[in-house]
């Protein structure tokens, strides 16, 4: 009886020990990478093909699901808002929902499922074909080669595809309304305006600034630490998405909680 | 001159080097034979501080590894994988002059283009060659490349990785000539891991025969046929039979 109740209780134990070690890694390789951004050498071809590749090569994927997620927004919020007479409310309600929460978590979603899988597979497959080692032999310090810059590429460049998303997203709602709602486009633009402030904005390019920082810290740690051969490889991808997106959803939560509540 | 003394490293249960004692003269080029799975790699990157090792001092020129600065420790190696190892996001030209490219001493880039051309010429590989990338090139080419990167900042000290491994035995002699060639040239020490019998005749000046973790035979390469030693008679001829266990 005590012998299963242990068992039990082992099996709950190590998986949880396991995630605290793990969360203990990540946040000592988030602090070596901060602590590299300002330390020379500073590589700035690596950064801007970096940022041409998460900023420039996202912005397709992004502008769609802003643009489908807008539109959509704008006949739900519709469908909703008819049952209290409250139709008029469609423009304002799009444009602060795609601003503080459907634009930057939609955007990160996007960004992880992109950006961290391909920087945990180069890296990772750097890794299982010795490249990494042959930096350290070449007086390269790995981290500061390819983590610092991709982390720093990606947290300056997933605000600005935020800031397209949501204009995206809202000139999706705008093209609903006015084609299907029957909206006139004067008033839904004159709304939209009057009823969106600078923090409404600000606040979703904070939230994209830092889901970028974590897309790529996640793609670059699990890279580094992929395992060995082709399965190796795939894990460290598979998890790079994974945790990338569950750190989004729980870091877009406690920034609401920090700029929403009094 | 490199010397390990009593160097442990293991992974987990799994004891890899239990206690190796090994010096390499400057100038001498020394090759490590052994079976696969036998920890010769892991000695390597030990010495390059790649792996930590969990016991035992290295030292180089009489200097512990671990105590040295570390960037000007790696200055004076040189080091070719075995698969080459080349980066797949840059040319061949640039791959090579990596480390010409970057540091305190960096090169403009037209100086190191040449530089790396020149090293590109040295290992029987065309200008034309620079401007490709990795991919592009055979498995021999990329040998060739990755032995051009491992000499450009003409290293003391050259480490070779199986060097032949996956090359056909045309191409496995032309490699075994090149390093030759340059470790005599350069007057560079050299350290090469493989267990291809051809390329240990035609790069060694000692040998030695890593087994179970330990260093097992070691000495001058004309002995390596006359030692009465076991492991060495059942390695260096191939044979199924012996002290050494077929199935690791």
């Amino acid at each position: 009886m005590i012998g299963t109740l242990q068992n039990g209780l082992a099996a709950i134990g190590r998986p949880a020990l396991d995630g605290l070690a793990a969360i203990g890694r990540i946040t000592l390789f988030a602090f070596s990478v901060v602590s590299h951004l300002l330390r020379p050498p500073f590589y700035p071809r690596e950064f801007l093909t970096a940022l041409v590749q998460i900023g420039w090569f996202s912005l397709p994927m992004v502008g769609l699901t802003a643009l489908f997620t807008g539109g959509a927004l704008a006949l739900q919020i519709y469908s909703g808002g008819s049952r209290f007479n409250a139709e008029a409310v469609v423009p304002s309600i799009v444009a602060i929902g795609m601003a503080r929460e459907l634009g930057p978590v939609l955007g990160g979603l996007m960004v992880a499922a992109r950006v961290a899988s391909s920087i945990a597979a180069e890296i990772g497959t750097m890794k299982v074909t010795e490249q990494i080692d042959a930096l350290v032999t070449l007086s390269t310090n790995p981290l500061k080669y390819l983590a610092v810059p991709r982390v720093l590429a990606a947290t300056l460049a997933v605000p600005v595809l935020v800031a397209i998303g949501d204009s995206i997203g809202i000139m999706g709602g705008w093209l609903v309304g006015i084609t299907r709602l029957d909206f006139n486009s004067a008033v839904y633009i004159a709304n939209t305006v009057d009823f969106l402030e600078f923090w409404d904005v600000a606040s979703g390019l904070v939230k994209g600034a830092v889901f970028g920082f974590i897309v790529a810290l996640m793609g670059c740690y699990f890279g580094m630490n992929s395992g060995r051969g082709a399965q190796g490889v795939g894990a460290a991808t598979k998890s790079a998405v994974v945790a990338a997106s569950i750190m989004i959803l729980a870091a877009n939560y406690l920034l609401t909680e920090a700029f929403f509540t009094s | 001159m490199i010397t390990l003394s009593d160097v442990h490293k293991s992974f987990g249960p799994n004891r890899v080097l239990c206690g190796i004692n090994l010096s390499i003269a400057k100038g001498e080029s020394l090759v490590i034979i052994g079976g696969s799975g036998t920890g010769k790699s892991v000695l390597l990157k030990c010495i390059l501080g790649l792996v930590r090792p969990d016991k035992g001092i290295i030292t180089l020129d009489g200097q512990d590894v671990t105590r040295a600065d570390r960037d000007a420790f790696l200055a004076r190696f040189g080091m070719l994988f075995q698969g080459g190892a080349l980066f797949d996001s840059l040319r061949v030209w640039e791959n090579v002059a990596f480390s010409l490219l970057r540091g305190r001493a960096a090169l403009p880039a037209d100086q190191a283009r040449e530089i790396a051309i020149e090293k590109l010429r040295r290992v029987g590989l065309k200008p034309a060659t620079a401007d490709m990338f990795p991919a592009e090139l055979s498995g021999g080419m990329q040998k060739r490349v990755g032995l051009a990167r491992a000499i450009a900042a003409e290293p003391e000290v050259i480490f070779f990785d199986e060097p032949t491994t996956g090359l056909d035995p045309i191409m496995a002699g032309v490699i075994n000539a090149l390093i030759r060639e340059i470790v005599v040239e350069m007057g560079a020490t050299a350290m090469t891991i493989t267990h291809d019998m051809t390329s240990v005749r035609a790069i060694a000046d000692k040998v030695a025969m890593l087994h179970d973790g330990l260093i097992r035979w070691s000495g001058p390469v004309g002995d390596l046929d006359s030692t009465p030693d076991p492991y060495v008679q059942q390695f260096i001829h191939g044979r199924a039979q012996g002290p050494i266990e077929s199935v690791r």
